[in-house]
This record gives structure tokens, C-alpha cells and sequence, in this order.
């Protein structure tokens, strides 16, 4: 499903990623580990397109998204749910319309938003607060709207960047049983972290990178730095 | 792009303006000043129209006639002077009418109204006051009535005098009006381009500003595969939000201002009234100051987010 080939990313002299080679199979649950400033996030902004990389290719199925013009990346992207530190939901609006905004920029009617959204809201526990803006829930609440934000367009692959990093124990423990429910019905997920107990808790394939370079790749989830 | 997606873009637009608190309200007050200075512009550039005109009104070429010419020689020089294609129009006075205007004039004067009635008759002859359509036209009909003079029955011209030449003065006046009404042009013309440039950057400045506090925000949307029209959209909506709201309010707040500004200014401009000409021209300002708050609103916000959707 997705393949980095021999992947390079360099800022000047100093290389974030280095000669990267990486697949991901459909429906697969995959934790990227290792230390800060390893190339974890670049790894995934190669992926979103958010950067292209220096040299080698990144494909997501058939698609070489180095290829992509910028005109085609927001078609790319909807294929994509993605679930960040920060949260990075929209200000000014509420968690329903956080949520709905991602369904209406895919061109979603206004039947689907209003069926879908308060059956995304339920999932994620927060029901009640369909009304409450961001700065009026707590992290693990904004996680959780990201999340549903994330798959309310039934993606073929999320991709979560350090999504317990700013929570605490139990809303880290919410936020993982989420995704692993998630991928337990078919999609594929990517995260990023350097959480052992969020790996443990996962228990699948573990890659591990260091000073940019992937140095272990292990199937049965072991975290080792 | 689908009516549903326009729908939303509104819909998202007047919801970002209303949530958007101090923001908006900065943006709209700005927008505020920058368009109450296109609409002080109009008042200035009408006053100038008005102030221009009421001195063409006021300058005329004089020709005076002596008491001998009859009415009918001073009436076939009104006719030859009405055909030249400079001429705006020419008055008529005559003998009778200067000398009822003396007097009543002088009413107050009874030494001068003594000293007239010893002369006796009426020592005052006809005069015609020519108007050109344009300033830089007067010496050329001047030049006309001295190259033909009119000659009486006797022999000897029935023109008496021309004041535009016989008084110096009143010919460099009207140079010196000419070159000041042509330089007020000029300099009112740069005026204006300077004014309307400084109040779009102003306007630019501010909807760049806010849009700014919304950059993180754009990221998120393109990173959740939102088209750039789909982001753009709803700023834009905003921009024209404000830019009416602005409008509305510079309207609303010039019906105090301009019966303020005309009561007290009405006698320095010669009985131009700012309040009156808003009153008459109200429709025109609207229009401008509407389409100038939409054009900058919209124009500014698409500006402003262009460098936040690039890839």
C-alpha cells in the first residue's frame, strides 16, 4: 500500500532521512519509533506531501506522490485521515463542525455530514460536546475530536504523528484503544511516538529509526532504542 | 463549484466573521477610516467642482459702450459676439437698467445721488458681459472685439472701453485663476491617488493581519484535503462582510457628520452645503463606497491568504 523507496530528505547538509526504504501492507498497524529530531515526522510530511523528498520515490498504492501536482494534493490527501500532537483543530470552530468541515471540503452533502457526524461524535464519547469549541474541551477531548475529524471520510490510511504526547496516562490509553479499534476494522494506521507503553499497548509492527536512518523493523512490537 | 459549495463558503464566512471578536471589530474599524476618506474625497472633489464653477460664473469680459451708441448697433454687436464658438453666453445692460442699478446701489449714499442729479440725464452707457466657455478663451474674444471695433454713424467707435484690457489687473486675476484653478486640478488629482493609495494598504495591512491569526488554521484545512477555492472561499466571504459592514457604517455616520459639517461651513464655500449634495447624491455615494468595500474587502483577503496555500 505504501512504499518509501531508498528515501532521502536533507536541509542543506544536514539529512533528516537517509536512504529510507519502508513498506506498508493494507490494513496494517505500524508504530515509528525512536529518539526526537530522528526523522519520525519528516518521514510522515514525505508521506502527506508536505515535503518531497531530496531523492528516492514514496508511493501510497499506484500513486508516486512526488508526482502529485499541487493542484491534485487536496484529491490526495482526503484519502488520508491524520491525527497531530497539537491536535490542530480549527479555532473558531465547534467540535461537530470540526468534525463536519473535513466532509465538506471531500464534497459531502449536507444529508451525509448531518448523518455521519453525530454518529462519529458517539464514537469518539464526546456526544454532548458537539457544541463545545476547542478551547472549551480538555486534550484528550480535542484528541478524540482529531480523531473522528480523521475518519469521518472512511480513509484508506491514518497517520498519527506523536498523538499522545501532550496526555496524560488515561486519555493516552483512550486514544490507543480508538486507533486500535480503528484498524481492527480495515484501515490501515501509521504513528509515530516515542511512548513505550503507547507501543507495548499496541503490540504490532514496530520500525525503528535513528539520525534518520531505519535501523529495526519488527514485527512483534518490540521497542528498543 | 457546486451552489452547495458557494452555500457553505457563506455560511462559513459570516460565522468566522461573527466569531472572529476583536479581530473583526479592528478590521471593520479600519476599513471604517479607510472609507470614510474615499467618501471625504467625493465631498472634496465636489466642493472643488463647485468652487471651480462658481469662479468661471464670476469672470466675464466686459465691453462697455459710449452713451451715443443707439441699442440697436449695440444689439447687432451682441449678435456677431453670440456666434463666436468660445462664447458661453452674452448679457445685456442697458443705459437705463446700469443707472437704476447705481442707485439703488448708492442708495445709502445720498452725496453721490445729489452729485448724479446734477449731472443730469444719464451719464452711464449699455454694456454687454461676455462669458467664455472656457477661462483660456477669454483672450481670444478680447482680441476679436479690439481687431473689429464698431463704428457709430459719426465715424467713432461706439466701444468705450474693454475692462479685460484697459484694467491690467483684471487680466492677470484672470491669468493667475486660470493657472491656480489648472494647478488645483493637478495637485487635487495627486492628492487623491495618494489618499486612495495609503487607505487600500492601510485596508491591505489589517486583512493581511487577520488572516495571519488564521494561518494554522489554513494548514489544518489543506491538510484535510480542502481545495484552495474551498479555503479561500470563506476569507473572501469575510473580507466582503467587512467591507460592507464599513460602508454601512461611514453611510450611516455621514448624515451627522455632513449636517455638522454643513451648518458650520456653509458660508466659507458660498453656499455649498456637504449636507445637501449627501442628501442629492446619496445614491452615487452609496454605490461608491459599497463597491469600494467589497473590491477592498475581497481583494485584500484574496492577497492576503495567496502565500499560505502554496505548497
Amino acid at each position: 500500500m505504501i512504499y518509501f523507496d531508498k528515501v532521502t530528505k536533507r536541509y542543506g547538509d544536514t539529512a533528516a532521512v537517509e536512504e529510507i526504504t519502508l513498506s506498508v501492507a493494507p490494513k496494517e498497524f505500524v508504530s515509528i519509533v525512536g529518539h526526537s529530531g530522528a526523522g519520525k515526522t519528516t518521514l510522515l510530511k514525505l508521506l502527506l506531501a508536505e515535503e518531497r523528498p531530496t531523492a528516492g520515490n514514496v508511493f501510497f498504492e499506484s500513486i508516486d506522490v512526488n508526482d502529485l501536482p499541487s493542484s491534485a494534493l487536496h484529491h490526495y490527501r482526503r484519502r488520508i485521515g491524520m491525527v497531530f500532537q497539537d491536535f490542530r483543530l480549527i479555532p473558531n470552530k465547534t467540535a461537530y463542525e470540526n468534525i463536519a468541515f473535513a466532509m465538506e471540503a471531500a464534497g459531502r452533502t449536507d444529508d451525509e455530514i448531518a448523518s455521519d457526524v453525530p454518529y462519529i461524535l458517539e464514537l469518539v464519547n464526546l456526544g454532548d460536546k458537539a457544541k463545545h469549541f476547542p478551547d472549551q474541551l480538555s486534550g484528550g477531548e480535542k484528541q478524540r475530536i482529531a480523531i473522528g475529524r480523521a475518519i469521518i471520510n472512511q480513509p484508506d490510511l491514518i497517520v498519527a504523528d506523536e498523538p499522545t504526547g501532550n496526555l496524560d496516562p488515561i486519555n493516552t490509553y483512550e486514544v490507543v484503544e480508538i486507533l486500535k479499534k480503528i484498524n481492527e476494522l480495515g484501515t490501515t494506521i501509521i504513528i509515530t511516538t516515542h511512548n513505550k507503553g503507547v507501543v507495548d499497548a499496541i503490540g504490532k509492527r514496530v520500525v525503528t529509526i535513528d539520525r534518520g536512518r531505519l535501523v529495526r523493523d519488527d514485527a512483534d512490537g518490540k521497542y528498543i532504542l | 463549484m457546486t451552489w452547495m459549495t458557494i452555500k457553505r463558503m457563506f455560511v462559513s464566512g459570516a460565522k468566522n466573521f461573527m466569531r472572529g471578536g476583536a479581530v473583526s471589530a479592528a478590521t471593520v474599524l479600519i476599513m471604517t477610516v479607510t472609507l470614510a476618506i474615499i467618501a471625504s474625497l467625493i465631498f472634496l472633489s465636489a466642493l472643488l467642482t463647485f468652487t471651480l464653477n462658481t469662479i468661471k460664473e464670476k469672470v466675464d469680459v466686459s465691453v462697455y459702450f459710449v452713451t451715443t451708441a443707439s441699442e440697436s448697433e449695440i444689439l447687432s454687436v451682441k449678435e456677431q459676439v453670440e456666434k463666436l464658438p468660445q462664447v458661453a453666453d452674452v448679457a445685456y445692460t442697458s443705459a437705463a437698467d446700469t443707472l437704476e442699478a447705481f442707485r439703488t446701489r448708492k442708495a445709502d449714499d445720498q452725496l453721490t445721488l445729489q452729485a448724479l442729479e446734477e449731472v443730469g440725464g444719464n451719464p452711464f452707457g449699455a454694456s454687454l458681459a461676455v462669458r467664455a466657455k472656457d477661462l483660456s478663451e477669454y483672450e481670444s474674444i478680447v482680441n476679436f472685439l479690439e481687431a473689429s471695433p464698431t463704428l457709430s454713424a459719426g465715424g467713432a467707435s461706439i466701444v468705450d472701453h474693454i475692462n479685460y484690457v484697459k484694467n491690467k489687473d483684471v487680466k492677470e486675476t484672470i491669468d493667475r485663476l486660470s493657472l491656480a484653478i489648472r494647478a488645483t486640478r493637478e495637485i487635487g488629482f495627486a492628492v487623491v491617488i495618494l489618499f486612495a493609495i495609503a487607505s487600500i494598504l492601510i485596508a491591505f495591512a489589517t486583512v493581511r493581519l487577520a488572516i495571519y491569526t488564521a494561518k494554522d488554521e489554513i494548514a489544518v484545512m489543506r491538510l484535510v484535503g480542502a481545495s484552495n477555492a474551498y479555503i479561500q472561499g470563506p476569507f473572501i466571504v469575510t473580507g466582503i462582510i467587512t467591507g460592507v459592514i464599513s460602508a454601512a457604517l461611514v453611510l450611516l455616520l455621514l448624515w451627522p457628520a455632513t449636517w455638522y459639517a454643513g451648518v458650520k461651513t456653509a458660508d466659507w464655500f458660498s453656499g455649498f452645503s456637504v449636507a445637501s449634495y449627501y442628501g442629492s447624491h446619496f445614491g452615487t455615494v452609496f454605490f461608491i463606497l459599497m463597491l469600494s468595500g467589497i473590491i477592498l474587502g475581497a481583494v485584500a483577503s484574496v492577497l492576503a491568504i495567496r502565500r499560505y496555500l502554496e505548497i
